[in-house]
């Protein structure tokens, strides 16, 4: 594996030993000294061309606590807001001898387009509506902490699909986990041609969040993306709310040990009610610490050892 | 190459463990702030085992953790990406104890200069002191072990095996 930029480039087998170095760098965060040499003298950089709090700040945590040299670059305040290309922009940073590349960008496909013109390791943390591999991995990871392994375990994913690379990135990670599939969205924000890949890929789609929450083992609520919508995908937050947020009511129909996922940034009484993001069986915080550890083994696994 | 001859029977390796634990606490003078640190893999039922011989002869129990120097290796660039283990500090940690490393061979010495890199990460230990079941000579670092099951010349083409029962089913000590 040379770059991390779809779920699919990686096999099951990778996927365990991404998860047990992840394991593995998870106990580092309890250490006073919270610092690994392993990358020393490697540079990671992180270009964002889009927001972000919470994958950008890990990305550099992760970097750093492995020792390498990390550098951040936002769209905003470096030259391509002056109008320049991405692969210019690229090519400059890598000549200064960058030995990875953290990508986000909204173009579906950016990272795989820059990994062609560059020698550097690229890491794809979002492109567009296609994938976000880093965050189902820590998904993944953090569902097979609390329940062990997700085979033929029911995962429910809940949201906002179209515009969601953390359902795409989710639904291919899970299936190959062996975790039984349901994604549940109002039609309209039901991505279209789903029904082919739904059979080929084996995972069940529904429109009706109160008939599959039950028997649910897991629920991942998935971000209301305001900032993708262009138009009306619902009437009002309430009506979607009503039939599509983990609210209270639903809260108490959910296995009480089925974990609660959310990629964050929450919207809180959109998607999910404060009741559920602070339950005891939400997992959001955990998320962001196995985050770290799963970005940290990642960065590992791809830049740690001789060059392929 | 020869067939492996077989230099330590399990009959072999169980006196030299239970020399070695003794040698630690008359060094020591007794078992207290000792803290046994295997390294992956080998190491850390070898420290265990040291462990178990100590509490029956001192009657207290010795704390016993595992250490992975994996990401402190000076040789990680020139390999395939290489799996990293677990290191599991004793409640007590490390600070003010004594520490016993405890690995299965000795030979270049950078495994034990990657441990000590990663012993100053986790704390201070009053001392740190080297335990292995076979030394093999080739040092290419100034490091040497305090108490050695059994020293064994080697050339540097020669494999040396250690098998474990927990790890490999059987207690024994191999060279090709």
């Amino acid at each position: 594996m040379k770059h991390l930029l779809s779920i699919d480039d990686l096999s099951v087998d990778a996927i365990a030993e991404i998860f047990e170095t992840a394991a593995d760098m998870h106990d580092v965060q309890r250490r006073e000294v919270k610092k690994l040499p392993a990358l020393r003298g490697r540079t990671v950089i992180n270009m964002f061309f889009e927001d972000s709090t919470r994958t950008r700040s890990s990305f550099e945590i992760a970097g750093k606590w492995l020792s390498a040299d990390v550098i951040n670059i936002s769209a905003k305040g470096s030259s391509a807001s002056k109008g320049e290309s991405l692969r210019d922009t690229v090519l400059t940073v890598c000549a200064m001898g960058v030995d990875g590349l953290v990508i986000r960008h909204p173009a579906s496909g950016a990272a795989h387009q820059v990994s062609q013109w560059v020698d550097a390791v690229v890491v794809n943390a979002g492109d567009g509506m296609h994938e976000h591999p880093t965050q189902a991995l820590l998904d993944a990871y953090t569902l097979q902490r609390r329940m062990g392994s997700l085979e033929g375990r029911h995962v429910v994913l809940v949201g906002d699909l179209t515009h969601s690379r953390v359902f795409r990135s989710n639904v291919l990670c899970l299936t190959k986990l062996g975790a039984r599939v349901t994604v549940v969205a109002p039609p309209t924000l039901m991505p279209s041609g789903i029904a082919a890949w739904s059979a080929s890929a084996g995972f069940e789609t529904s429109y009706d969040l109160d008939a599959v929450l039950p028997e649910a083992d897991a629920v991942m609520m998935l971000r209301v993306q305001r900032e993708r919508m262009s138009g009306g995908y619902f009437p009002s937050a309430r009506e979607y709310t009503v039939g599509y947020g983990l609210t209270r009511d639903r809260l108490a129909t959910l296995k009480p040990d089925a974990p609660i996922c959310h990629p964050g940034p929450m919207n809180r009484g959109l998607e999910i009610a404060a009741d559920a993001a602070d339950a005891a069986q939400s997992v959001v915080l955990e998320q962001v610490s196995s985050g770290l550890a799963v970005r940290m083994s990642v960065l590992y696994h791809l830049l740690a050892g001789e060059e392929s | 190459m020869a067939d492996p001859r077989i230099v330590l029977d399990s009959g072999d390796i169980a006196r030299a463990l239970t020399r070695i634990s003794h040698e630690i606490l008359e060094r020591n003078k007794g078992a207290a702030d000792l803290v046994l640190l295997g390294l992956h893999t080998r190491g850390v039922p070898l420290a265990r085992r040291i462990g178990e011989r100590i509490t029956s002869v001192e009657g207290i129990a010795v704390a016993v953790g595992e250490l992975d120097v994996t990401m402190y290796r000076d040789d990680l660039r020139k390999q395939p990406t290489r799996r990293s283990h677990k290191t599991e500090i004793p409640p007590g940690g490390i600070d003010d104890k004594v520490v016993v490393l405890v690995d299965d061979v000795l030979f270049s010495g950078r495994t034990i200069r990657a441990a000590l890199d990663a012993l100053a990460d986790l704390g201070r230990p009053s001392a740190v002191r080297l335990a292995v079941l076979v030394d093999r000579g080739h040092r290419e670092l100034p490091i040497r072990a305090d108490h050695v099951g059994k020293n064994l010349p080697s050339a540097r083409s020669e494999r040396v095996s250690v098998r474990l029962a927990e790890v490999d089913e059987i207690d024994e000590v191999t060279i090709a």
